[in-house]
C-alpha cells in the first residue's frame, strides 16, 4: 500500500512536473499581473535576464495564499519568487510557506526603509491606497476623508474596495480620528462599532470594488465621483490621458515584498533576482514606469524630479499619510472582514 | 432482473439436454451478465469514487479536523484532562505549556497555535507569538508566575478556557459557525451576535434566488421547448443552434458581455435614454436584476433541453384526441398535455436549481454584496484568509441542503413519482 502510494505521488509529480517544467536555469516570478507586472518587466525582468543569462518566467496570481500553502504542502514547489503583501508576508512567514532571507546577501539595512527588511522578504515597491477624484467631474477638489463622507457637497456614488482592511480605517479618519490613533481606535470594540456607524452612514452611496483596475474606469466613465484607489493605477490612466487627481492626505501606505516559497527548486537564482531588483538602478527605473515608491532610499536621487512629486514616498505626500498596521490585520484581519461580510450583505 | 428469477423459480423447469437444471444455467448466465455490466461501469464506479467521492468526504472531514491545539499541546492538554474549569489551572499546566511552547517555538506548530487560539479570541495570536519570543523560561522561577510576568492574559481563566476548547481532536467549531452558532464560555450552544451573523441569511437568499432563476428559466424556456418540439425537423434543428450557440461560449465571456450591455452607458441605457423612457441612467448592474438576467441567460439550455426530450416523446394524438372531443385548447392543453410534461419540467427544474445553488462567478461578477451566494464565502475562505475549516463546514451546508432537496425532489416529483400520478 505504502509503495503504491509512493508510486502514484511520483506519477503525480512527474505529471505535473511535465507540464510546468521549465528549463533548468529560469526562475518563475509572480506578481500580480497588470501595470504594476508591466513595469517590472522593464525594471527587473529583462534587465536581469540581460545581466546574467537567467530567463524570468512572468506569472501572475491574486494573491491566493491558498496556492503557496497547497503547493508547499504537497512539496511540489513551481514558484520561484512571489510578490506578496505584507500580512500574507507575515502569516506566511510564521506558518513556514517561505524561506528565511538574510537581508545581508540583498543589501546594507540601512539603506531601505525600515518595513522592506522582513525575515522572509525584501520590499519591492512602496503603494499607497488614496482617495481618488475625476476632475472633470468635480467642480470643486475634496481634500479628506471628511469629503468623501460629505454627499450633500459632493452628490454622486462613491467607490470603496469591498473588504474591512483600509474601508475601516477611512471610516474612522473620516469621523475625525487622527492618523495617529486609527489602529489603537480600531482595536477596542467600541472603535469597530464606530467604523461600522460611520459606514453606515454612507451605505446607500458606496460601489464596491475588487480588482484595482476597476477604480481608474468607473472614475473616468462617471459611474463614481470620487473612489479609494491605488495609487499606481491613477497615474497610469494620467498618462493616459484622464483627469484622475489624487488626494494624499490621509492615505494608507504599505510595502510589497518578494518571497521565496519553501523548497522552490531555484533558490539560489531567486536570491540573485531579489538582489538585483533592490539594486538602487533598478528601482529608480521602476518607479518611473509606475508611480510606486522605491524601497531602497539610493534611488530616489536617480529618479525624474516630475515623477518623484507623484510617489507615495515624496515627502510632500507622506504628510498626512499614514502606514498601514500588518501586525493588527494579521492579529484581527480575520474577525472583521468577517463582520465586514455580514455587515455588507446586510 | 430479480423479478425474472423469482418467476423463473416459482415454476418446476425442464433440465436441458445435457442434464444441468435449466435454473441453475439461467442463474449461470444472470451471474454473467451481472459480471459484465459491472465490469462495463467499473471505469465510472472507479472515477467517480477517486474524483467525487473521496475529494468530497476528505473535504468534509477538514469542516470538524481540528489538530492544532490537540498535537502541538498534548501534554497541557493532559494535565488539563482533571482541571475543573472555574479558576485558572495548577503549576504543572503552566509548566506543561512553557514546556511544549518552547518546544514549537520557530516552527510553523507555533502559527498553528496561535492562528487556532485567534480563533477563539482575537488578540491570543499574538499572545502566544509574544510569549514564544521570550521562551525558555527559567527553571528556577515558577512557571505561572513567569507566563503572568510576561503577559497577565496567562492568569485569567478565560485564557485558559480556550485552550481548553480548542482542545478536542474534533470541533462543531466551523460548522456552528456556518450556521450562525457558537458555543459560549458555559458551553452551551448560542446565536452568534447579531453583527456577525450572516450565513443563514446566505443560504435562505442562496436558496430564494435559485428558485427565481428557476422560475424564470422554466417560463421563458417552455415556451422555446414547445415551439421546437412542435416544428417542422429544418425549422426545429434551426432553432436548437440558437439554444445551444451561448451554451457553448465560455461563461466569463458572456458574463462580461451582459456589463457591456448593462453598464451606466452601455446599450441598454443608452437605448431606454434615446426613446425617453428614463432621464438618467438605470442601475442594471451590480444588483439582483444584472445576476438574475445574466444567469438565466447561462441555464436558460439546461431547461430547454430536458424540455424538448421530453415533449418530442409526447403523441400529437392525446391533443387531437382532446380537441375533437370537446375540450376547449387551453383545457386540454392544461389537462392533457401539461401533465406529460411534468418530468421534463422536474428534470429541468433540478438541474438549473442545483446548478443555481453552487453559482459563484456570476454573482460576484455582476452583483454587489447583496447578492453574493454561498459559494462566494467558500470561495472567500479558502483563497483570502486560508480558514479551510470553515469552507469546508461551509461546502458541507451548501451540500446538505442540495441533497435534502434532491430528496424531496425524489419524493414528490421523480421518475417513480411521476409514472404513479400518471397511472392514477
Amino acid at each position: 500500500m505504502k509503495h503504491a502510494a509512493s508510486f502514484l505521488r511520483a506519477a503525480v509529480l512527474v505529471a505535473l512536473g511535465g507540464a510546468v517544467g521549465t528549463a533548468s536555469a529560469d526562475i518563475t516570478v509572480i506578481s500580480f499581473g497588470g501595470a504594476s507586472q508591466k513595469a517590472q518587466y522593464k525594471a527587473y525582468y529583462e534587465p536581469f535576464a540581460k545581466a546574467t543569462g537567467v530567463k524570468v518566467v512572468a506569472g501572475e496570481y491574486n494573491g491566493e495564499q491558498a496556492k503557496v500553502k497547497a503547493m508547499v504542502e504537497a512539496g511540489n514547489v513551481t514558484w520561484d519568487v512571489l510578490e506578496v503583501e505584507s500580512p500574507e508576508l507575515v502569516r506566511g512567514c510564521e506558518e513556514g510557506l517561505f524561506e528565511k532571507i538574510d537581508f545581508a546577501q540583498v543589501g546594507d539595512k540601512a539603506d531601505f526603509v525600515p518595513a522592506a527588511a522582513n525575515e522572509c522578504g525584501v520590499g519591492i515597491f512602496v503603494w499607497s491606497t488614496a482617495l481618488a477624484y475625476n476632475a472633470d467631474r468635480l467642480k470643486e477638489a475634496p481634500t479628506s476623508w471628511a469629503d468623501f463622507w460629505n454627499v450633500d457637497k459632493f452628490p454622486g456614488k462613491r467607490g470603496l474596495r469591498k473588504g474591512a482592511k483600509y474601508t475601516l480605517e477611512f471610516a474612522l479618519l473620516a469621523d475625525g480620528v487622527p492618523t495617529s490613533d486609527v489602529y489603537k481606535v480600531l482595536a477596542t470594540p467600541a472603535g469597530v462599532d464606530r467604523a461600522f456607524a460611520k459606514l453606515d452612514k454612507l451605505k446607500a452611496n458606496i460601489q464596491w470594488w475588487e480588482a484595482g483596475a476597476q477604480p481608474p474606469q468607473l472614475l473616468a466613465s462617471g459611474d463614481l465621483v470620487m473612489s479609494a484607489a491605488y495609487n499606481g493605477r491613477i497615474s497610469a490612466a494620467q498618462v493616459e490621458g484622464k483627469n484622475l487627481k489624487v488626494v494624499w492626505n490621509g492615505s494608507i501606505y504599505d510595502v510589497d515584498s518578494w518571497a521565496i516559497p519553501k523548497g522552490s527548486p531555484n533558490k539560489a537564482e531567486a536570491l540573485k533576482f531579489i538582489r538585483f531588483a533592490s539594486q538602487p538602478e533598478n528601482q529608480a527605473v521602476f518607479s518611473g514606469e509606475i508611480a510606486y515608491g522605491p524601497v531602497n532610499l539610493k534611488a530616489v536621487p536617480a529618479i525624474d524630479a516630475k515623477v518623484a512629486t507623484g510617489l507615495p514616498t515624496a515627502p510632500a505626500n507622506m504628510k498626512g499619510a499614514m502606514e498601514t498596521d500588518t501586525e493588527f490585520w494579521v492579529e484581527h484581519g480575520e474577525n472583521l472582514e468577517q463582520r465586514f461580510n455580514a455587515w455588507a450583505a446586510r | 432482473m430479480s423479478t425474472a428469477v423469482d418467476t423463473s423459480a416459482a415454476l418446476p423447469l425442464p433440465a436441458a439436454g445435457d442434464g444441468t437444471p435449466l435454473k441453475k444455467r439461467l442463474r449461470r448466465a444472470e451471474r454473467r451478465r451481472n459480471l459484465l455490466f459491472g465490469a462495463l461501469i467499473l471505469p465510472l464506479a472507479l472515477v467517480v469514487l477517486v474524483a467525487f467521492i473521496w475529494p468530497i468526504g476528505s473535504l468534509l472531514t477538514i469542516g470538524v479536523d481540528n489538530p492544532e491545539i490537540h498535537d502541538n499541546l498534548p501534554r497541557t492538554l493532559a494535565v488539563l484532562e482533571d482541571w475543573n474549569g472555574s479558576a485558572p489551572p495548577a503549576e504543572t499546566a503552566y509548566r506543561a505549556l512553557a514546556d511544549e511552547l518552547t518546544a514549537a517555538k520557530g516552527s510553523p506548530a507555533i502559527a498553528a497555535i496561535a492562528k487556532r487560539l485567534n480563533r477563539e479570541n482575537a488578540g491570543y495570536r499574538s499572545l502566544v507569538m509574544k510569549t514564544a519570543r521570550k521562551l525558555p523560561l527559567d527553571a528556577a522561577v515558577p512557571a505561572r508566575e513567569a507566563l503572568v510576568a510576561i503577559d497577565a492574559q496567562w492568569g485569567e481563566l478565560a485564557t485558559w478556557q480556550a485552550i481548553h476548547r480548542a482542545g478536542g481532536a474534533l470541533t462543531p467549531f466551523y460548522l456552528l459557525a456556518s450556521i450562525d452558532r457558537m458555543i459560549d464560555a458555559d458551553g452551551n450552544i448560542v446565536v452568534a451576535p447579531e453583527e456577525e451573523r450572516i450565513y443563514v441569511d446566505v443560504l435562505l437568499r442562496t436558496f430564494w434566488m435559485s428558485l427565481i432563476v428557476t422560475v424564470c428559466c422554466l417560463v421563458l424556456g417552455f415556451p422555446v421547448a414547445y415551439l421546437m418540439a412542435s416544428l417542422s425537423t429544418r425549422h426545429s434543428n434551426m432553432l436548437m443552434i440558437f439554444v445551444l450557440l451561448p451554451f457553448w461560449t465560455s461563461v466569463l465571456v458572456r458574463v462580461a458581455a451582459w456589463i457591456v450591455l448593462l453598464q451606466n452607458e452601455g446599450l441598454v441605457n443608452r437605448l431606454l435614454m434615446w426613446l425617453g423612457l428614463t432621464d438618467s441612467p438605470l442601475q442594471l448592474l451590480f444588483n439582483r436584476f444584472g445576476v438574475y438576467v445574466a444567469m438565466d441567460h447561462i441555464l436558460l439550455p439546461f431547461m430547454v433541453l430536458p424540455l424538448y426530450s421530453v415533449m418530442k416523446g409526447i403523441s400529437p394524438v392525446y391533443m387531437r384526441a382532446a380537441l375533437s372531443l370537446g375540450c376547449p385548447p387551453f383545457r386540454s392543453f392544461w389537462k392533457i398535455y401539461f401533465p406529460q410534461t411534468l418530468p421534463g419540467i422536474g428534470a429541468g427544474g433540478l438541474l438549473v436549481f442545483i446548478m443555481c445553488m453552487g453559482y459563484y462567478i456570476t454573482p460576484a461578477l455582476l452583483g454587489g454584496p447583496k447578492e453574493q451566494m454561498l459559494s462566494y464565502f467558500i470561495a472567500f475562505y479558502t483563497n483570502q484568509t486560508i480558514n479551510w475549516g470553515m469552507a469546508a463546514a461551509l461546502s458541507a451546508v451548501l451540500l446538505a441542503a442540495t441533497l435534502l432537496l434532491y430528496m424531496v425532489y425524489a419524493r414528490y416529483l421523480g421518475p417513480t413519482r411521476v409514472k404513479y400520478m400518471k397511472a392514477r
